[in-house]
Parts: structure tokens; C-alpha cells; sequence
């Protein structure tokens, strides 16, 4: 009840996290209910209506092959939400983790975690999302683990700080004074009071994943057609923007740019939510 | 003692807008110090102490609202100077030591650079004289190897050291009036008598007016000639030290002082202040303290808070004094 | 009858390592002064350096010093909270060092001894409510459940006299008393035998830490705790300790009755330490005792010098030579020092009594 209270308040409050809020439902709602709310098969083409102008009859125009580009947007909401989505609970469950360990335990395990973050971010991220997708084959599968691997270190390296920084806390120590071993004062004591932190960097996180995603897709290393997906469709529509078609390209690329801005700025609004010391 | 006082604090009314309602910070506020006095303003966190010395040096809050009362300092209305004229009186005429000495200094320049960059700012002077001078305030503060000190950073330094760089800072130029906030919370006890120590002795060689803010009634008795005891925004007693101790005319300074751990008392002769400060927002009677106190009688609630002279420098804010 | 706790011998050295510019600099000086080849072995800091002491059942026992002394690092190590280098610590007979101390959380000792914070906000955890944090020593040392905890959880309020509605904020929500409540009903809460309260009060007002003070008094008396009381505040030390034990730089420099070491303080050190408390007594004083010069480094010290060699106003050979130990000066006093006593002479900025000084101009 006190959570809903404070959420009402924080989105009264400030207008940017209601308008993010107010986006990241219609991206919820298109998401689940997307192949649902579609008018038109997104896959269905019809060469005699293709390259159309929106209009009443197609809200956002025709595709080259003739397929709705409303639908295709809709429909490709879910996927590349649940690229994002998966990629970075992976890359977050798996990074903070490691990160956690290694800033409370030092010692070998922050080495070895170290290193291993260094040798990911020494690649150029979006080459090595590449290569791994290259290397494992073209499927939405492997397009989640490429990106959950170069979002790793981001997670690792936050948690290993902000964990390294409350470990000699009053309250770790009281902890211990209270019986709690190691790892439950990791788990249960530690870890949640890095929660807020995270949270922008995982919103973040999201905006980027979806970008890795659609920028994966656009080079021909992602989803493969006929798939709806943002990145695709942009990428379709790349080389029609300048014969004057473009609302091919302009749609899905919107698309793209509200999930991301959305994105970031619910990142501060949950921190906000979380962080009890927001609360009055 | 000159007749007119270098520092006149006359009916300061402070008020902060915030979010949750106006909080009626300062009501009233009177305060005198002559040139070479050492007073001490103590009361509880809340109390209004701090406000009151922000507002003398003109640095309070952009959420501060002045709703009464002036500030005299050497014939000029501090409330009423331009911000420009002000801030060139600052670290020259008026001085502070603030209470976290780490947090008062540049972490990543040198303690000597500081000092150079207020005496740059007042008084200037060749380059080579600057060095000269910041060394020499560093030796007056007792820092040992101060030419070598000079260069250091403010990490290499123990927090007394922190705070006698503070007080070389504040002393630079020489300036009429100094406010100490709590100068010596965290330090070590000889530390702390270390610097009082200081402090005193420099006040008293340059008569330069102290104002000490503080909640140790301890400190306050023992380098202070007197006292003005604040609760919940107002003066209720101001007294010469002697006087307020041995015969304390308001229930809460005779409270404050029951409360106060001392070497001669036994744990069941503290008594504590039941209660707690009143919240500042909103409706309050004319007198703060009538929630905690067991002389209220009705006539408490008259319009305005009195002032009762009982002694040529003695005033209490109440209207059945002890 | 076996004391409580009994301390014997505890040392604790923390090798400065050798990637720390203190470190780093320290090395360097002690290769420039040793001349040589400059060795390889860490430098040493004694923060705790061969103390023994006692506490029998029911005693408060204050420990004073400085920042730097020792103090805090002697309570950790009786707290189990860090492994000494050598010594040994006994409670109820039995030796705490069998187990190390990353262990000791889960011995069955654990709740034997507790502690209560100085700063409280920064010993409870921001994300959990008072009552969580005053529940969890009694899900991890009793391993009560369910409505048997909240009850529990409870009666400590009461105890503590919290009201119960706080229970459920959390701690930037609370007072900086009624924090200092969740902290002390925390450390009860397990009913330990020995209480250390490192600084309870500093951090609080002075009207709440009266009230905190008496409770914790209080609470001393109903449930037969000794305590062990580290503070600076010497005047508190006073009224809530029966014994008084000052450190100075590792090492315990005198011992005995709380009225009777600020009374009568046998060690130069202690005269000084008591010559400085601001008080609002009138007392007659003898004027302030000033220490001399910086203290002697810890890392490292001379261990044949008297390690407050260069403070006081004598400083002979035997200081230099021989390090003094504790030994009887008055009755149930002792004194580490070659000339105990004598009045406390001021050092070389001679007498000076701002009492006197200040009461000309009133």
C-alpha cells in the first residue's frame, strides 16, 4: 500500500517519469497483445500495394514486398522487448553476481573476475556481439547471449564497487555480530542496498540491449526475414529513404528511439521507488 | 568595552519554503557582541543556532526567507549590503570555522594553496609574499613543520591539523568577528581543548569578537564569557557564563543543565529534556518551549514572547522565570 | 571465581601493505634510517599491543583513549569481529579463539557478546525496517520463527521503550534516538552476557543522551550485563563505569576506579586527558597539563620506549630505555609509568588557567 502511494506520488511529480511510465505501458500492452491488436497479417505481402503512403488504409504505409507496417511494428514489439528483456536479466543476474562476489571476497576471485571483465571490454562491444552471433549461428537465442555477454562488465564492475564500499559498514559488521555468515550477509544484507544503483544502469541497459538488437538485425546478423523486428525493418527501409519512401525507414526507427527513451527515464523513476530513502 | 557592540542581531525572523510546509526557523532573534568578546550560543540540534550564524555570514539556503530584523555589523545592515559588497567582507571582516574540518577543505590542493587563495582574494600581494604569509598563519596555528606542511594535502593531515588549517584560513586577514560552528565535534578531548585553546588565545590577542556555536554546555562554561541559550528558533536566556550557571532563570536552560554529564554529578541526578522540538511548521504558540515545560500556566500563551531584563546582561524569554 | 572475560596478552599488528602509499613511504624511511639493504619484511602497525584485562559478571568497565589508540581494535577483537596475532580470550572460562573469526558467527558463543554502535544510522541497514533489523539476531542466534519472533521483537521495543508504531520505519525515518533504541535492541536481543558500547552516545544530542544513558543503566541492572564502554567523554565514563581503563597507543596505561583515575590520575597522559575535559563545574584546577609535540608513530615503535616518550614533562633515559608496565600505584590503581603521580605540572607552555583568565572580565 505504501509502495503505491509513493509510486502515485512519484508520478505526480514529475511529468517525465508519467509520460515514460504512460509509453512503457502501450510497449507492455503492444507487446503482449501485439499479434492480437495487428489489422493485418505482418507477414502477408501484396506486391500491388507495396511502397504505399500512410494512409487511412495503412497507418503507417506499405513496406516494399506490400506488408502493413503498423502491424510489422506492433507485432515486432514483442520480440525485440523480449530480446532486451532476457539479455539483460541474464547479463544482470550473471554480472552482479560475479561482481558482488569479487568486491566483498577480493582475493582471487576479484582477479580472476577482473581480468575476465577486462579481456570483454577490451573487444569494441558491438564488434564482439558480432562475432559471437556469427560464430553461434543467426538465432534470436544467440542474439540474447551476445548481449547479455558485453553488458557483463558493466553489471560486474558497478556491483564490485558499490559492494567494496559498504563493506565495512556498521551494519555489515552488526550483521556478523548477529550471526549471519558471509554469504547470507552478501545475499541479504549487502546486495539489496545496491539494488537502486542498478536500476538505472539496468534501464539503461534495456534501451541499449534493444539497440544491439535492432543494430545486429540491421547489418543481417540478427532475426532473419521475413521476422518483424525494429532493426530489420529500418534496415529495409534504409535504401528506400532516399527515393523519397520514407516512412519505411521513419516509423520503426521512431519506434526504436521512444522504447530507449522511455527506457532511461523510468530508470530513475524506479530508483527512485526503491530506494526507501526516497520514501517520507 | 567600546559602548556601541561590533555585532547587533535585532528581532531576526528567518523562515525556509520547502515542500512540506514553512518552517519558521529564527523568531526574534537578538544577539549583541562587543569587540573582544567571546559568546557561546548553545541548544539543542533544531534549535536554530546554526541559521543564525548563516545569517550573519550571509550564506544561508536559497530557500531562506528573511521576514524580519536587521544585522548590524560596524554600522552596516548586513541584511540590507549587496551580495558583492558582502563577499568581500567575508574572510576579511567576517570569518567562519565550519564543523566537519575535512569537509571545509579542497581535497586535491594543498593546505598552503588555500590559505593563499584567500589572502589572494583580500589582500593581495606579491606571490613570494603569499607563501610567506600562508606560512606564517600555518606557525601561528601551531601546525609543526610548517614550511614543509605548506605543500601538503589535506589527506596527509590529522582532523585537529584539518581544523587549525581552518583556522589559519579564517584568521588570514585578520577579520573583526569570528564564528566557530561546532569547531571541535569529532576531535579528540585534548585535541578539542588544543584548539579552544587557540582559538581563545588568538581572539584575545587580536580582540577579534567569537561567536562559539555549540551544544556542549561544557565548552560554552568553560572558554566563554557569555551565553544566549537558543530552543526551537528563540533566545529564551541570555546571561554572563557565571550567572547562567549558578542561577539559571529559565526552566530550559535549568534543564538543559541537569542534563549535561559532569564530573561531580551521579547518573540519577541527569535529568533529561522530556519531549522534543516542537515541529516548526505550521501554527505555534508565542512560546516553543511550553510543550516541555511543567511551569505552563496560561498566561504562557499571551502574545508576544516577553523579554525580561533580570540583570543589566541578563534577559530571559519567559514569563514566570525561575 | 573466573572473571567474565578475561583477557590475556592480546596483541593485534596490522602489516601495512606494501602497495599503500603510507605504506610505500613508511618502507622508504626505513630503508634511508636502517641504512641498508632495505628488507623485505611489511611494516607493523601495533594497534593492539599486549593488553590484558578483566571484567567480571555485572561490571561496567570503561575503556578511554584517543583516535588512534587502540580502543576500537581492542573491541573488535573481544567482539570476535578480527583474530589476534597472539593472546588469548576467555568468557565464561572458555577460549573464544578456537574458532577464527570468520567462523565465530556461527558458534554457538556468538550471542554471548554484543555490541551497540557508535554511529546508528550507519549500523543499520538503510533497507530494512526496525523491526527487521532487531529480528534478525533472533532469526540467526535463537532461530525463533514466526509469531514467537514478532512477539519477541516487541518486548525489546518495549524494553528500549520504542514505541511499537516505529517499528515498522525505517531508518531515515526515525530520530537519531530512536535509532539509537533499534540499535541497542538489536544488541539485547539475544540476551548477551557482555555488552560493548563503543561511543552510544556521541552522536546524539545531549538531551537524548541522557535518556539513553539511564537506559542503558537501567537495562544493565534488570538483566546482570557487564558492559565494557569505550568513550571519549570522559564525564560519561564517570557516571556509568564502576572501572576505567586508559589506552594510549596500543598499550593500557592506567587502571582503576572510574572516580578515583579522574580524582587522582597517576599517569601524565591521564592528567593531561582529564586536565581537558570542559566541564561546567566550578572546580578548582591545577591549569591545563599541554602535551608536547606529536605522538610517537605506531608503526613499528621502539618496543624498550616508553611509547608516550616526548608528551609529558619529564622524558629521562630510563623513558627512553626501559618500557614502563602496569604496576599498583594507589590502592586498586595502576600506572604505567616510571614517575607516577606528582602534580600535574604543565608542560612547557607553563600554567595557565582560563578560569581565572575569563572570570576577570565577567
Amino acid at each position: 500500500m505504501e509502495t503505491l502511494a509513493h509510486l502515485r506520488y512519484l508520478l505526480a511529480e514529475n511529468p517525465l517519469t508519467l509520460a515514460a511510465a504512460v509509453l512503457a505501458l502501450l510497449l507492455l500492452v503492444g507487446a503482449i497483445l501485439g499479434p492480437s491488436l495487428a489489422p493485418y497479417d505482418p507477414l502477408a505481402t501484396n506486391t500491388s500495394r507495396a511502397l504505399e503512403p500512410p494512409s487511412w488504409g495503412h497507418w503507417f504505409g506499405t513496406d516494399q514486398v506490400g506488408r502493413d507496417i503498423f502491424s510489422r511494428l506492433i507485432v515486432a514489439t514483442r520480440l525485440d522487448m523480449v530480446i532486451s528483456v532476457a539479455a539483460v536479466s541474464l547479463s544482470f543476474a550473471l554480472g552482479s553476481c560475479l561482481g558482488a562476489c569479487a568486491g566483498y571476497f577480493g582475493g582471487w576471485l576479484d582477479r580472476l573476475g577482473s581480468r575476465l571483465m577486462d579481456t570483454i571490454m577490451a573487444f569494441p562491444l558491438f564488434v564482439l556481439a558480432m562475432g559471437i552471433v556469427a560464430a553461434l549461428g543467426n538465432t534470436v537465442q544467440n542474439i540474447v547471449y551476445a548481449t547479455a555477454i558485453i553488458n557483463l562488465p558493466f553489471y560486474a564492475r558497478l556491483a564490485r564497487a558499490e559492494i567494496n564500499l559498504r563493506r565495512e559498514a556498521g551494519f555489515v559488521e552488526a550483521a556478523r555480530l548477529s550471526g549471519n555468515s558471509d554469504a547470507r550477509i552478501l545475499a541479504v544484507h549487502l546486495f539489496p542496498t545496491v539494488l537502486p544503483t542498478m536500476m538505472v544502469q539496468i534501464s539503461l541497459n534495456l534501451g541499449w540491449s534493444i539497440l544491439n538488437a535492432a543494430s545486429l538485425s540491421f547489418i543481417g546478423l540478427g532475426v532473419r526475414p521475413p521476422t518483424p523486428e525494429w532493426g530489420i525493418m529500418v534496415a529495409d527501409g534504409a535504401s528506400y529513404i532516399i527515393s523519397g519512401e520514407w516512412w519505411v525507414a521513419l516509423f520503426p526507427g521512431a519506434a526504436l528511439m521512444a522504447a530507449v527513451f522511455c527506457f532511461n527515464l523510468l530508470g530513475d523513476g524506479l530508483r527512485d521507488l526503491i530506494d526507501p530513502r526516497q520514501r517520507t | 568595552m567600546n559602548d556601541v557592540p561590533l555585532l547587533e542581531v535585532a528581532e531576526l525572523s528567518v523562515e525556509f519554503r520547502t515542500r512540506l510546509g514553512t518552517v519558521k526557523a529564527l523568531e526574534q532573534v537578538d544577539l549583541s557582541l562587543d569587540r573582544g568578546e567571546i559568546i557561546a550560543v548553545v541548544g539543542e540540534s533544531g534549535s536554530g543556532k546554526s541559521v543564525t550564524a548563516y545569517s550573519i555570514m550571509g550564506i544561508l539556503d536559497a530557500a531562506a526567507h528573511l521576514t524580519a530584523g536587521r544585522i548590524m555589523f560596524g554600522g552596516l545592515d548586513l541584511l540590507r549590503v549587496a551580495e558583492a559588497e558582502l563577499a568581500n567582507m567575508r574572510g576579511r571582516e567576517l570569518a567562519m570555522i565550519f564543523q566537519n574540518p575535512r569537509g571545509a577543505l579542497n581535497p586535491i590542493r594543498p593546505i598552503g594553496r588555500q590559505i593563499g587563495d584567500i589572502l589572494r582574494r583580500h589582500a593581495p600581494m606579491p606571490r613570494a609574499g603569499v607563501k610567506r604569509r600562508a606560512i606564517e598563519l600555518l606557525m601561528q596555528v601551531r601546525i609543526p613543520d610548517a614550511e614543509r606542511r605548506y605543500a601538503a594535502y589535506p589527506f596527509e593531515l590529522s582532523g585537529g591539523m584539518c581544523q587549525r588549517v581552518g583556522i589559519a584560513m579564517a584568521l588570514a586577514c585578520e577579520p573583526a568577528l569570528l564564528i566557530a560552528d561546532e569547531p571541535t565535534t569529532g576531535l579528540d578531548v585534548t585535541t578539542q581543548a588544543a584548539i579552544m585553546d587557540l582559538i581563545v588565545e588568538l581572539a584575545r590577542k587580536r580582540r577579534m569578537a567569537t561567536l562559539l556555536i555549540t551544544h556542549d554546555l561544557g565548552l560554552a562554561a568553560e572558554y566563554c564569557e557569555h551565553i544566549v541559550v537558543m530552543h526551537a528558533g528563540h533566545v529564551v536566556e541570555s546571561a554572563p557564563v557565571g550567572e547562567l550557571f549558578a542561577k539559571p532563570r529559565h526552566p530550559y536552560t535549568a534543564k538543559l543543565i541537569a542534563s549535561t554529564p559532569h564530573g561531580a554529578g551521579q547518573l540519577d541526578s541527569l535529568t533529561p529534556i522530556p519531549g522534543g522540538l516542537p515541529d516548526l511548521r505550521g501554527e505555534l504558540p508565542p512560546c516553543r518551549y511550553r510543550g516541555r515545560c511543567e511551569r505552563y500556566t496560561s498566561v504562557c500563551d499571551q502574545a508576544p514572547l516577553p523579554r525580561v531584563q533580570v540583570d543589566p546582561r541578563h534577559v530571559v524569554a519567559c514569563r514566570d522565570p525561575l | 571465581m573466573t572473571a567474565l572475560l578475561e583477557v590475556e596478552r592480546l596483541t593485534k599488528f596490522f602489516p601495512l601493505g606494501g602497495h599503500s602509499t603510507l605504506a610505500r613511504m613508511v618502507q622508504a624511511r626505513r630503508r634511508r634510517h636502517s641504512g641498508a639493504d632495505g628488507t623485505s619484511e611489511p611494516a607493523l602497525l601495533h594497534a593492539v599491543d599486549d593488553v590484558s584485562i578483566s571484567v567480571e559478571a555485572g561490571e561496567s568497565v570503561g575503556l578511554v583513549g584517543e583516535s588512534g589508540c587502540g580502543k576500537s581494535t581492542l573491541a573488535r577483537l573481544i567482539a570476535r569481529l578480527i583474530d589476534p596475532i597472539s593472546g588469548k580470550i576467555h568468557f565464561q572460562g572458555r577460549d573464544l579463539g578456537e574458532l577464527p573469526a570468520h567462523r565465530f558467527a556461527r558458534s554457538p558463543e556468538r550471542r554471548l557478546i554484543q555490541q551497540v554502535f557508535q554511529d546508528a544510522t550507519e549500523s543499520l541497514n538503510p533497507r530494512f525496517t526496525a523491526a527487521h533489523s532487531i529480528a534478525d539476531p533472533l532469526q540467526r542466534l535463537i532461530h525463533l520463527r514466526g509469531a514467537g519472533l514478532w512477539t519477541r521483537v516487541d518486548e525489546l521495543a518495549d524494553l528500549v521503550n520504542l514505541p511499537r508504531e516505529l517499528l515498522e520505519r525505517y531508518p531515515h525515518q526515525l530520530s537519531g534516538g530512536q535509532k539509537a533504541r533499534v540499535g541497542i535492541a538489536r544488541a539485547l536481543a539475544a540476551n548477551p552476557q557482555l555488552l560493548i558500547l563503543d561511543e552510544p552516545t556521541s552522536a546524539l544530542d545531549v538531551s537524548v543522551q541522557a535518556v539513553i544513558l539511564k537506559l542503558l543503566a537501567g537495562l544493565r541492572r534488570q538483566l546482570g550485563m557487564s558492559f565494557l564502554f569505550i568513550s571519549h567523554d570522559l564525564n560519561v565514563v564517570r557516571l556509568m563505569c564502576d572501572r576505567v581503563l586508559v589506552m594510549y597507543l596500543g598499550k593500557i596505561i592506567e587502571a582503576g576506579p572510574a572516580g578515583q583515575v579522574f580524582e587522582q590520575p597517576q599517569h601524565p597522559y591521564t592528567q593531561a586527558l582529564v586536565s581537558a575535559i570542559p566541564t561546567i563545574e566550578a572546580r578548582p584546577r591545577h591549569g591545563r597539563l599541554r602535551l608536547d609535540g606529536e605522538p610517537v608513530s605506531p608503526i613499528d615503535p621502539d618496543p624498550r620506549m616508553c611509547r608516550f616518550y616526548g608528551r609529558g614533562p619529564r622524558q629521562t633515559d630510563r623513558c627512553r630505555m626501559q618500557m614502563p608496565h602496569l604496576t599498583p600505584v594507589l590502592e586498586a590503581q595502576l600506572a604505567a609509568c616510571h614517575f607516577p603521580g606528582g602534580s600535574s605540572t604543565g608542560g612547557s607552555d607553563g600554567l595557565e588557567d582560563h578560569r581565572a583568565a575569563a572570570s576577570d572580565r565577567r
